[in-house]
């Protein structure tokens, strides 16, 4: 069985589908010939011919609302975002549309479809490469927003993501597309969506994370254990529906959470879980909740972006704090 | 049967691509030869400034360039048509058109360079002109607020905004060009169609037979232009320029040109588009055919042109070591800039963020 990156399985995912599925069509810039510019893509046009691995004119309103209308008409339209800095023109028709579309008619129109986006900082990318801005989908109801931090979730959970009946976002960390490779069958075995997989087991503190920062979250819970710290990792996976339970049943156990992010920390997803934490599980807790996030900035050109990213030190040491609090 | 509307789109070239004239009525600037030099010294060293850039990247100097390397007709054409007062909004390849403008090659280089300061240009005009624009066709809609602004005032001044084939396609384009013909807007848009966007071809952008014709639908002057021609790029630009700031509107100018280059150096172009294609684009690139031309009228030779050569390789490899020898902002450059007094909740982030640095 080969060894895949995490762009492979997401090229090894909708290739799976495209072949089993004839309704699944790839639509975007640069997808067709190109591959896509991270070659996420690469290989599907001459699979599977040229209208249903579309390349689109260069606007992504477009591809947002023609990605709605396919799906309403029994595709299932797979989008890309070329960059997650140029989702926000897709916003309106993912909002206004997508996200409404099945309780606006009472069920009678559906928008089965997925849009990608490669996500997040850290490979010196241009101005508008590098955000993370999964938190402004969160907040819109009717949408589920899914990030895989491995090969194999990144497989497993974009099958899921292009079989489920509603729209989904998926943020592809591209920090870690080619980070590390692993064994991911290529069965067709989709991974549950909405719910958080527990990657570590620990009973001292719980780090909650998702995408690229599960990386520096498993690399300080590495830390920790040296010191004899034991850290739970939970990787969120699905951040809207969240599943809180999971989340609840581990810092019930460990009295002590930290939330790590790369996006800006106000508004972030890390505050809905610490505020339902307040509300679910304020007496279990040991210590106050923390939050090791990207600045309340605009993540900088890449010269200084190294420092705008939560270090593997600062997630270990909020970890330490929660312990000497209690 | 009765026609509601008809159009025709023309199409302006004075230098066919040998650099012979293809038409007698010259216009006026072109009589200045010393000019129509210097027109030709800032392409090359805008050709010049785009080859280090790309050597720069290749060494591990710069982060991702986008390269203008067969846009020197269009680009310097635009800026040299420009007077001061007037705003330019570009994308980000346009450095022919900025360089005229005042940016400084260094400023180039530290944007490539994962470094804001590049955005903070020294030189009038274009401290006045907006900062590269990364996310397609917005630039054109605020070349239409700021033409919007010149007219409310009653100012003689101009917005320019450039756009590639594929950003024709979106929307802030349709909505830039329909506001200015709807509020006869002194706004030049300028399509520089360099036949792909990243790998996607012009004939997938639309289905018109020129993007040009765009313009009239919003009920603009249209042209298309050879934007390897530099008087014709030059001529059309300073009629448009006119018209707009004589009250008659705005235009929507179409430069047809070819991207010689990869989109990008992150980008490899030989994936997408043949050899043959690319050979064919070089017979028809904006430097020889000016240079035919000028030596033909006796204003510049051999001699000249290295000696300009060796003057532009000085002139940016003095731009380079600038460039080299800034030093990383400090920390605190991500917190100072977003609003005109850090706020207390953010100065906390500021300080958490110089104890981090001290500590590492
Ligand atoms: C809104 C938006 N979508 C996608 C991109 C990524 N992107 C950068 S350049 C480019 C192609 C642009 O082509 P064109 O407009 O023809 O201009 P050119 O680069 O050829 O000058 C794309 C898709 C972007 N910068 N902005």
């Amino acid at each position: 069985m080969a060894q895949i990156t995490l762009i492979e399985a997401v090229t090894q995912a909708l290739a799976y589908e495209m072949a089993h599925d004839e309704s699944v069509v790839v639509l975007g810039e640069d997808v067709g010939v190109n591959g896509g510019v991270f070659r996420a893509t690469q290989g599907l046009q001459e699979k599977f011919g040229e209208l249903r691995v579309l390349d689109t004119p260069l606007d992504e309103t477009t591809i947002a609302g023609v990605t709605i209308g396919l799906a309403t008409a029994g595709m299932k339209p797979v989008a890309e975002a070329q960059f997650e800095g140029f989702i926000y023109p897709m916003m309106e028709q993912i909002a206004c549309h997508a996200a409404r579309m099945r309780n606006r008619t009472r069920g009678r129109l559906t928008v089965p479809a997925v849009w990608r986006a490669p996500w997040g900082g850290g490979i010196r990318a241009p101005e508008h490469h590098s955000e993370a801005n999964e938190h402004l989908f969160t907040n819109i109801p009717g949408l589920r927003v899914v990030m895989p931090s491995s090969p194999a979730r990144a497989y497993g959970l974009l099958l899921a993501a292009i079989r489920d009946p509603d729209p989904v976002m998926f943020f592809e960390p591209k920090r870690i597309y080619r980070q590390y490779k692993e064994e991911v069958p290529d069965d067709g075995e989709a991974l549950p969506l909405d719910v958080c997989f527990v990657l570590r087991d620990g009973t001292d503190v719980t780090i909650v994370t998702w995408g690229a920062q599960v990386k520096e979250a498993l690399e300080a819970a590495d830390a920790l254990a040296e010191e004899g710290i034991s850290a739970e990792v939970i990787d969120v996976a699905t951040l809207a529906p969240l599943d809180f339970d999971t989340i609840a049943e581990s810092v019930q156990k460990t009295g002590r959470c930290v939330i790590v992010h790369e996006a800006p920390k106000t508004a972030g997803f890390g505050a809905e879980i610490a505020a339902r934490i307040a509300e679910e599980c304020l007496y279990d807790l040991l210590a106050p909740v923390e939050r090791i996030t990207g600045y309340d900035t605009h993540i900088p050109l890449f010269r200084l972006e190294m420092k705008y990213l939560p270090s593997t030190e600062r997630v270990v040491e909020a970890a330490k704090r929660t312990l000497a609090a209690s | 049967m009765s026609i509601a509307a008809k159009f025709e789109i023309e199409y302006l070239q004075y230098l066919d691509v040998e650099g012979k004239q293809v038409r007698d009525d010259l216009p006026k600037f072109v009589t200045n030869l010393d000019h129509m030099v210097e027109l030709y010294k800032l392409m090359m060293s805008t050709r010049v400034f785009d080859a280090k850039s790309v050597a720069l990247q290749r060494t591990g100097k710069l982060g991702t360039y986008a390269s203008c390397l067969g846009h020197e007709a269009a680009h310097v054409g635009i800026g040299s048509a420009m007077k001061p007062e007037d705003v330019l909004a570009v994308s980000y390849r346009e450095y022919g058109a900025q360089l005229y403008r005042g940016v400084q090659p260094r400023e180039v280089y530290m944007y490539w360079g994962g470094d804001e300061r590049g955005n903070d240009y020294q030189n009038e005009p274009a401290r006045h002109d907006f900062a590269w624009s990364v996310p397609i066709a917005t630039q054109c809609l605020h070349a239409a607020g700021t033409a919007l602004a010149f007219k409310i005032r009653g100012e003689k001044r101009v917005a320019v905004c450039t756009i590639g084939d594929g950003g024709s396609s979106k929307g802030d384009f349709y909505g830039a060009i329909n506001i200015a013909g709807a509020q006869n807007l002194p706004m030049v848009t300028v399509i520089v169609n360099n036949q792909w966007a990243i790998s996607v071809p012009r004939k997938i952008q639309s289905g018109a037979p020129t993007l040009a014709q765009k313009g009239i639908a919003a009920g603009l002057f249209s042209i298309q232009v050879d934007g390897n021609d530099i008087i014709a790029v030059r001529k059309a630009m300073e009629d448009a320029l006119e018209r707009a700031r004589n009250g008659q509107g705005g235009s929507v100018l179409e430069l047809v040109t070819y991207r010689l280059s990869d989109h990008t150096t992150a980008d490899d172009a030989r994936r997408y588009r043949g050899e043959q294609e690319v050979k064919d684009a070089w017979a028809k690139e904006p430097m020889k055919r000016l240079r035919n031309w000028l030596v033909a009228k006796g204003v510049w030779d051999d001699q000249k042109e290295e000696a300009w050569k060796t003057e532009c390789d000085e002139w940016m490899d003095n731009e380079v070591n600038a460039y080299l020898q800034t030093k990383t902002q400090p920390v605190t450059a991500m917190f100072d800039y977003h609003f005109a007094e850090v706020p207390a909740d953010l100065a906390k982030q500021r300080d958490l963020a110089i104890s981090l640095e001290k500590k590492a």
